[in-house]
């Protein structure tokens, strides 16, 4: 058996897929054959990172050099710089800015060192398709644990002294829903996860599947011997081609190595696990939708109770969990309930994970412990607002969650404490907003997608919400009125009150609590006529200033619409009734002549 | 293979944990002068050595990491040896023929090999 003294690994995440890490990848592998090195350097392909922005990522152990935004071309200068001369390539290190120096090591990195990875424990170490990786780093230990020692009580004993609660958003504690579903009395149980992650901006799961596969199945298997199932599904959308794949694989060789499937490890536990592919809706990620569509019907909700515990997929008791909590399940076993109960809040144990996005310098994944601050998630772990513009607020919680702002920076991440903000933890979108956004287009934006998404059973969500977005596009154009607001207010509260599902009770939260913390701007929009963030298309103007105008005429040769007239002798103006406010002028106008209002 | 026992599980495990060994910290670091001039005097051949070496004697706790040039040319090849909680320690003009002396003295033994002995630094 070859020991290979270095181990390239090359980020396979979707993110850096999308950057071009498979061509990285090969041409790694070429470099190495023509130098003679493909015996003493093993390339693997891994998970996501987590950083995301400074993809295709390549950490080159036993160094743990970290290479950022690596490029085909560059693998060559790797090959013969570092791994056959030594030399660490200076200008694919890490620089967190200008002025400071250049970041070696994986641990050095500030994204990192605030970080506690539990869930993300193999994410970007280890190659998901590879089983045996996993089990090096414990892997299926837990499993092993479970049915060779544990009792099924003592399995959801542990669980819930771990204060585990429910990762998709709910928040609901793990341990007692397991408890829920094992008292159910049936000859027939199933475990599900619930992987339809579909709000804008989130991919926790999609990284958790994608980079550490088989954590969700142990976690599966583990949640199956504690309830009494020996049957699961994975509802994992279509949209996640990769993670499908991926968690095709690992359920492959799970069979193989006897780990899932019959006898388990050689005992009497029994457990087949099924992949059920979504088509996209995001009122799928409802428990009781999400069973319908498993079943082949309509992906629609309906009233609980019955609750799931009691009669759930094709009427059995079942058990429905989020990736995220299932990939928590294993380390809570192997190093017991109160281990992860040590981290948190008094009422939030143990990390979260988010997905960072919008207006941060380092938009990624990070897992950070319960009880920290918005404040450092955005500008410790990610690096503060790009172009350093001041903070506006932050959207926890996607399309069902809220905003919160400047004065909620300090607030810390739990359950409680985010809830009584306005908003929600959510299964984890942490998408950040900077002066320039318009809170009142934020809210449409989200609305807009709630409305799409909802499924049209109850009147309220399917109604109610799309009232809601006509009310908010009229304000965007400037025909709002003052009763619109309360009107607004009114509708939101109502539709949030008596929705059949989580989907139409939480859709009004981004009106919610953008009308409660930035009122003032909506009615900026409906008094005053403007929008005071400039992004509303309908509300501002883009103007020539004549003195600073120098007639060179790049505004009018890039007009698409061709409305800015002018010559060599006059200034030039732009014709308001047929601009299409694209924005194009401002932004090739070498003199800085033209301005937005 | 089908793994029945908590025994086969383990032993996956700790060939897969050689597998991946060379991710993990703490451990032993052998570090090689992988410069120009530490190849040209053959810097490749004592590495080779040094990992063939190290599969002979199943030592798996060992890094083996390359470096560039630090301005001992003269001295080359260069081999430092870092064993957890001691000071580095420098060896020149090391051949093939002297690694499984290195590895068999210092490594396993703790005894560092005077005669190739340059310098060493906490």
């Amino acid at each position: 058996m070859p020991t290979y003294r270095s181990h390239v690994l090359v980020c396979g995440g979707t993110g850096c897929v999308a950057g071009g890490s498979q061509a990285v990848q090969s041409r790694m592998k070429e470099e190495l054959a023509k130098k003679g090195l493909e015996k003493e350097i093993l390339v693997v392909q891994t998970g996501c990172h987590g950083m995301c922005e400074l993809g295709p990522i390549v950490v080159v152990y036993p160094e743990g050099t970290f290479y950022t935004r690596v490029q085909p071309e560059d693998a060559k200068t790797i090959v013969e710089e570092h791994l056959y001369k030594g030399r660490v390539v200076e200008k694919l290190l890490y620089r967190p800015s200008e002025k400071l120096e250049s970041v070696k090591h994986y641990n050095e990195l500030p994204f990192y060192s605030k970080q506690h990875r539990i869930a993300l424990r193999n994410c970007g170490y280890i190659n998901p398709d590879n089983i045996e990786e996993y089990i090096a780093r414990d892997g299926y230990q837990a499993l092993a644990k479970v049915l060779l020692e544990m009792t099924p009580d003592d399995v959801i004993n542990e669980i819930k002294k771990s204060g585990l609660r429910g990762r998709g958003g709910g928040g609901f504690p793990t341990g007692m829903k397991w408890e829920f579903c094992k008292k159910s009395v049936s000859d027939k149980k199933y475990t599900i996860c619930n992987a339809d992650e579909g709000d804008p901006g989130a991919f926790m799961d999609r990284s958790i599947l994608e980079g550490d596969p088989h954590s969700v199945l142990e976690g599966m298997a583990i949640g199956a011997y504690a309830m009494g199932a020996d049957e699961g599904y994975i509802y994992c959308r279509a949209e996640y081609p990769l993670a499908i794949k991926r968690l095709k694989t690992a359920i492959a060789q799970a069979e193989s190595y006897g780990l899932l499937g019959k006898n388990i490890l050689g005992t009497n536990f029994s457990f087949e696990l099924h992949i059920k592919e979504g088509a996209g809706a995001f009122v799928c990620g409802e428990e009781t939708a999400l069973m319908a569509s498993i079943e082949g019907e309509r992906g629609m909700p309906r009233p609980r109770p019955p609750f799931p515990a009691n009669k759930g997929l094709w009427g059995k008791p079942s058990n429905i969990n989020n990736v995220e909590t299932w990939a928590n399940v294993n380390p809570i076993i192997l190093n017991g309930g109160a281990w992860y109960a040590s981290m948190g809040t008094e009422k939030s144990k143990g990390t979260k994970v988010f997905a960072l996005t919008g207006k941060v310098k380092n938009t990624g994944l990070v897992e950070v412990p319960m009880g920290i601050t918005i404040r450092e998630i955005i500008f410790d772990l990610g690096g503060g607002i790009i172009n350093d513009k001041k903070f506006k607020a932050a959207q926890i919680g996607g399309p069902s969650g809220g905003c919160l702002t400047e004065a909620h920076l300090d607030t810390p991440v739990d359950y409680e404490s985010l809830t009584a903000a306005g908003a929600i933890m959510g299964s984890g979108g942490l998408v950040i907003m900077d002066e320039d956004t318009c809170m009142v287009d934020v809210a449409k934006f989200f609305l807009e997608f709630t409305q799409r998404e909802s499924c049209g059973k109850c009147v309220p969500c399917r109604e109610g919400t799309k009232q809601m977005l006509l009310t908010l596009e009229r304000i965007t154009r400037g025909e709002g009125t003052m009763e619109d607001l309360d009107k607004l207010e009114e509708l939101a509260v109502m539709v949030k009150e008596s929705s059949l599902c989580g989907l139409g009770q939480t859709a009004p939260n981004p009106v919610l609590t953008t009308l409660r913390y930035f009122r003032h701007e909506y009615e900026a929009h409906i008094r005053d006529r403007k929008c005071p963030a400039k992004a509303c298309s309908a509300l501002i103007q883009y103007l020539v200033t004549p003195d600073l105008c120098r007639k060179c005429g790049l505004c009018a040769k890039n007009c698409p619409v061709k409305c800015i007239s002018g010559d060599r002798q006059t200034p030039y103006v732009i014709d308001q009734s047929r601009c299409i406010k694209c924005g194009t002028c401002l932004e090739v106008c070498p003199f800085k002549a033209i301005r937005k209002e | 293979m089908k793994i029945t026992s908590l025994e086969d599980l383990r032993k996956i495990k700790e060939k897969a944990t050689d597998q991946t060994s060379a991710r993990s910290e703490g451990r032993t670091r052998i570090i090689i002068g992988l410069g120009t001039c530490g190849i040209a005097a053959g810097a490749r051949a004592v590495m080779e050595a040094v990992l063939e070496e190290l599969a002979k004697r199943g030592l798996k706790d060992v890094s083996v990491e390359g470096t560039g040039c630090i301005g001992m040319c003269q001295q080359e090849p260069l081999l430092d040896v870092i064993r957890p909680g001691e000071p580095r320690i420098t060896y020149g003009r090391v051949t093939v023929q002297d690694v499984p002396r290195i590895v068999s003295e210092h490594l396993v033994n703790g005894r560092i090999v005077e005669d190739r002995l340059i310098g060493r630094a906490d």
